[in-house]
């Protein structure tokens, strides 16, 4: 039988129905009697809504209701709640305007919902949605921060700062500014991480019902957290409880943060449902995606550092802008500041670190994570200021990041920005990295590559990040409004297999199998025997969801633990039916053994004796074999790696290519080594992404730009090399299976990688800095314009 | 209402149809083929790709009058009868090249006509010049390229040409 325990690269068990087109993703999913919702949406980014005439569209055929924010305000509908307080520098909490689920009064951003039309057909109900007649009011945007935060500038919101949502900063600005004055050497760099779209594949959806006998809601969402929207939009939207409402996130297409939040449609289906007594299905088309799905990145940012004459990093400094959009999606304020500034020490040991974050409206789209979720922001203002101070100072870029590593014996490590880091090693990672990627061979590749007409450069990031997301008093302490445990439910049944109900949920990161592979491995139940359930908040008792790279190190210890209370309570029914002392017993392989005696019992015959229990210890325990356990990690989880890239730019069309990555994680212990290889290259791929192709733009009066497949650039498969996916080790020292959590690190590490990679292919140029996308036009325009100069030498 | 007759994996339906409805739509929503998927509105993503008349198509990009008295095949006709998945089905297990699985479905059909067309050998180029019109943004297409090159020797039922490779 082939091994399919921990360490495993086992065939994932939910291929089996994706490949044959079965999935049941919530698209998929048709109710009886179902009805069909289209959202009429702004079209403007910065308008009053003066009237909304509804008679047209009400006569056209099939539609049964149409609803605007008032019909919602009568009924004392909430809005979409903030889920992270920030407060700024001065203690005051941040300016948290109202976020109706359907425009009240103005539009702020193109794409903000308006009304819903809702009518027998899909059709029918986008037919009638064209004859809605709005009466807007154009107001002026402010489509950048810059210009939002100008004295005088149009108000986003009338009852915020002034476009300024918080002004934020971690650190002790009067000692980092005393270190830079008296500093040997301050190296300055300027940088935009750009705004993109994460563009999961499958469009969201919902579909909302009420059963009209018991009156109870269920809502089928895209989601990565069902229960959360199951608070959310029970507790403060709808007001509806918890009992009397189900959340299924069933199959879902990708999410990469941007399914996480509560959205105005899944508030809207569900509602609606209830009015008309009849199931309504609401699905995003692509171009509805890019203006509703939240945005991810757009941060405008300062870095300064300060050096001795050595190079040793003796403080860094941070101010940065970063765009919140219209209105506070359910996570936003958190991103820019504890999961962004906390990682300014990054892997090296520079001991002061001031960041200050002013957090701004804006009329575009709401911004909130995306796969990284703050780290690669830190990642990419670290690894190219830290690659420009190697170029400002003649030091060698590898050189100098050995010189400022953390050691591998100083762990655990407390940085200057609150975070403690349990272990790693980022020499070693640094080290394998450079051995894979044949770092020592890439001058001989430069000078081949020229002949060819093409400049090659190898670029690279060291990195670390914060996830395993949350220890919930410290999040708690830091505005978080919910806590970050995760739950499960384990249920041994009367012959032996067992079913895990799990608070984390998938949606391609294969915990139908990889959390079966922990069953395995602890409890010895054969593979087939193992069932995860997630994604239904009916089934499962509670969970926080899956991002965050939280659902092995949060998800996977709830269930070590709840198999530790299964293991106890089996010692106990294994005494007893052994006839011996319960300290006697010991477990392993589905085996319990009296010790020292060939005396066993299977797991089977255990579970069987608590589920018919004549010979059993029935006057201590109860009958049957379930435990459910709550896990609050104590720390987050610290991975880390080196990411090298080596790129070829045409001397011709300036056109990028990227002809080679590697990435070396320390992501802990690895549980199925296929799975983390995949989650790597997807993250890679993104990173690529943002680096050379993606780019949300706005025009300066507010219009997306890039609103479509057709226009903003999404990787390809000829955009991305063959990636070469290794990992080190060290163990997480604060849960039991010893993980940190893969998620992310892919989109994290690589966008320096590249850039940096680019920079030392134009060296000819001169070339000091440059933003992302680093696309072909503007390497060409970089090349041409730094000619004349060159001549003349 | 105008109808349309199609045969689609094998068994013929006659079918109302707006003029405006997509080939996607028809399957989905009128024959209850839900594994064909819609993942843009600009005719990139290759969600919704399946075989018409032998060759792969963007079911999307046509209109379902359009495909009176064609042979279309969908994701759910691709195992065999007795539920045996295809090769290339087999290899996208393998070599893990899919994670949420929404693209999957026309990145395995278009797979399966880019194997077909290319009898003499593929490289690793032409796979990934092949998929140009094929998205996914989960696995960074790494072991889809993997899956398919795999594939080929098992649809061609000799070992890839070592010039090919």
């Amino acid at each position: 039988m082939a091994f399919d325990g921990i360490g495993a690269s086992v065939r994932r068990r939910e291929d089996a129905r994706f490949l044959r087109g079965r999935g049941n993703y919530v698209d998929d999913i048709n109710r009886p009697g179902q009805v069909y919702a289209v959202i009429k949406r702004a079209d403007r980014p910065h308008a009053k809504i003066n009237g909304i005439d509804t008679a047209a569209a009400a006569k056209a055929p099939g539609v049964l209701a149409i609803f605007t924010g008032a019909d919602l305000a009568a009924e004392a509908i909430g809005g979409l709640p903030c889920g992270w307080q920030i407060h700024n520098k001065d203690g005051s909490p941040m300016a948290e305007p109202p976020h109706p689920v359907l425009a009240v009064g103005k539009v702020r951003h193109v794409g903000d919902p308006v009304a819903v039309v809702i009518a027998e057909t899909k059709q029918q109900a986008k037919d009638a949605a064209e004859l809605l007649s709005i009466d807007y009011q154009d107001l002026p945007a402010v489509a950048t921060m810059q210009d939002a935060l100008k004295p005088g500038a149009p108000l986003v919101h009338d009852d915020a700062n002034g476009n300024l949502c918080y002004d934020w900063h971690i650190g002790d600005k009067s000692v980092v500014d005393d270190v830079f004055a008296k500093a040997a050497k301050v190296v300055k760099l300027e940088l935009t991480n750009n705004r993109l779209v994460p563009n999961a594949m499958e469009p969201r959806a919902a579909v909302g019902e009420c059963d009209p006998s018991s009156g109870d809601f269920t809502l089928y969402t895209t989601s990565q957290n069902p229960h959360v929207i199951r608070l959310l939009m029970g507790a403060f939207v709808l007001h509806i409880p918890e009992n009397k409402l189900r959340v299924v996130a069933p199959d879902v297409g990708g999410g990469f943060g941007s399914k996480i939040y509560h959205y105005a449609e899944e508030a809207i289906v569900t509602w609606a449902a209830g009015k008309l007594r009849r199931p309504i299905k609401w699905t995003a088309e692509r171009n509805e995606s890019f203006i509703t799905d939240a945005h991810g990145r757009d941060h405008v940012s300062t870095a300064e550092m300060a050096l001795d004459a050595a190079g040793n990093f003796q403080a860094l400094r941070v101010s940065t802008l970063a765009n919140m959009g219209a209105y506070l999606s359910t996570f936003a304020p958190c991103i820019p500041t504890y999961l962004y500034a906390t990682l300014l020490a990054g892997v090296y040991k520079t001991p002061l670190v001031y960041c200050e974050v002013k957090a701004v409206f804006t009329n575009t789209v709401p911004v909130d994570a995306y796969r990284g979720a703050g780290r690669p922001e830190a990642t990419f203002l670290l690894e190219r200021l830290v690659d420009v101070i190697a170029h400002d100072t003649g030091k060698d870029r590898i050189a100098i990041r050995r010189q400022n590593f953390i050691p591998p014996d100083a762990f655990p490590y407390q940085t200057p920005v609150a975070l403690q880091y349990d272990s790693g090693n980022y020499q070693a990672t640094l080290d394998a990295a450079l051995k894979a990627a044949d770092f020592a061979g890439f001058e001989s590749r430069r000078a081949a590559a020229k002949a060819r007409g093409k400049l090659r450069g190898i670029g690279v990031s060291t990195y670390i990040e914060a996830c395993g997301i949350a220890p919930s008093a410290v999040v708690g302490s830091l505005g978080a409004r919910a806590g970050l445990y995760e739950c499960a439910n384990i249920r041994v049944h009367p012959t032996g297999s067992v079913t895990v109900y799990t608070g984390a949920h998938s949606h391609g990161q294969g915990h139908e199998t990889t959390l079966a592979q922990l069953v395995v491995d602890q409890l010895g139940v054969p593979y087939d025997q193992v069932e995860i359930v997630h994604g239904d908040t009916d089934k499962v008792p509670f969970g926080m969801g899956t991002y965050g790279s939280r659902s092995l190190a949060v998800g996977g210890t709830a269930m070590v633990k709840a198999m530790d209370k299964i293991i106890a309570k089996g010692k106990k029914i294994a005494a007893h039916l052994m006839e011996a002392s319960v300290n006697d017993i010991e477990f392993k392989d589905n085996k319990f053994t009296v010790a020292g005696t060939d005396k066993t019992k299977s797991l089977t015959e255990i579970s069987l004796a608590a589920y018919v229990p004549h010979n059993y210890p029935i006057e201590e325990l109860e009958p049957g074999l379930e435990e459910t356990a709550f896990y609050d990690p104590k720390n987050f989880t610290f991975p880390a790696g080196c990411h090298v890239c080596e790129v070829e730019v045409d001397m011709e069309t300036g056109m990028p290519e990227v002809v080679s990555f590697v990435a070396v994680d320390d992501v802990g212990r690895v549980i199925n080594p296929m799975i983390v290889e995949g989650q790597v290259q997807g993250g890679v791929a993104q990173g690529v992404g943002q680096a050379l192709l993606e780019n949300a733009v706005y025009d300066a009066d507010g219009q997306l730009l890039s609103g479509s497949f057709m226009d903003y650039t999404m990787p390809r498969a000829w955009d991305v090399p063959n990636i070469q996916v290794a990992t080190e080790v060290t163990l997480c020292t604060h849960n039991p299976l010893g993980v940190k959590g893969c998620g992310e690190v892919g989109a994290i590490g690589s966008p320096p990688a590249v850039i940096n990679a680019i920079i030392d292919a134009l060296r000819d140029y001169r070339v000091r800095h440059l933003d992302m996308p680093a696309t072909g036009p503007k390497l060409w325009a970089i090349m041409q314009s730094a000619r004349p100069a060159m001549a003349a030498e | 209402m105008p109808q349309v007759t199609l045969t689609v994996n094998g068994k013929q339906h006659t079918v109302e149809v707006e003029g405006r409805t997509l080939l996607v739509e028809l399957l989905r929503e009128k024959l209850g083929l839900t594994g064909t998927h819609v993942g843009c509105d600009t005719s990139q993503c290759g969600a919704c790709v399946v075989h018409m008349n032998g060759e792969a198509i963007k079911s999307c990009t046509i209109l379902a009058l359009q495909t009176d008295g064609a042979q279309v095949m969908t994701i759910e006709g691709l195992a065999a009868p007795d539920g045996t998945l295809h090769p290339m089905q087999e290899m996208f297990r393998e070599h893990h090249a899919l994670q949420c699985g929404f693209c999957t479905p026309g990145m395995v059909m278009t797979a399966v006509d880019m194997v077909k067309a290319h009898p003499d050998g593929l490289t690793e180029k032409q796979i990934r010049d092949g998929l140009e019109g094929n998205l996914c943004r989960c696995t960074g297409y790494h072991n889809i390229v993997k899956a398919i090159a795999a594939a080929w020797p098992l649809m061609h039922g000799k070992s890839m040409p070592v010039a090919a490779e």
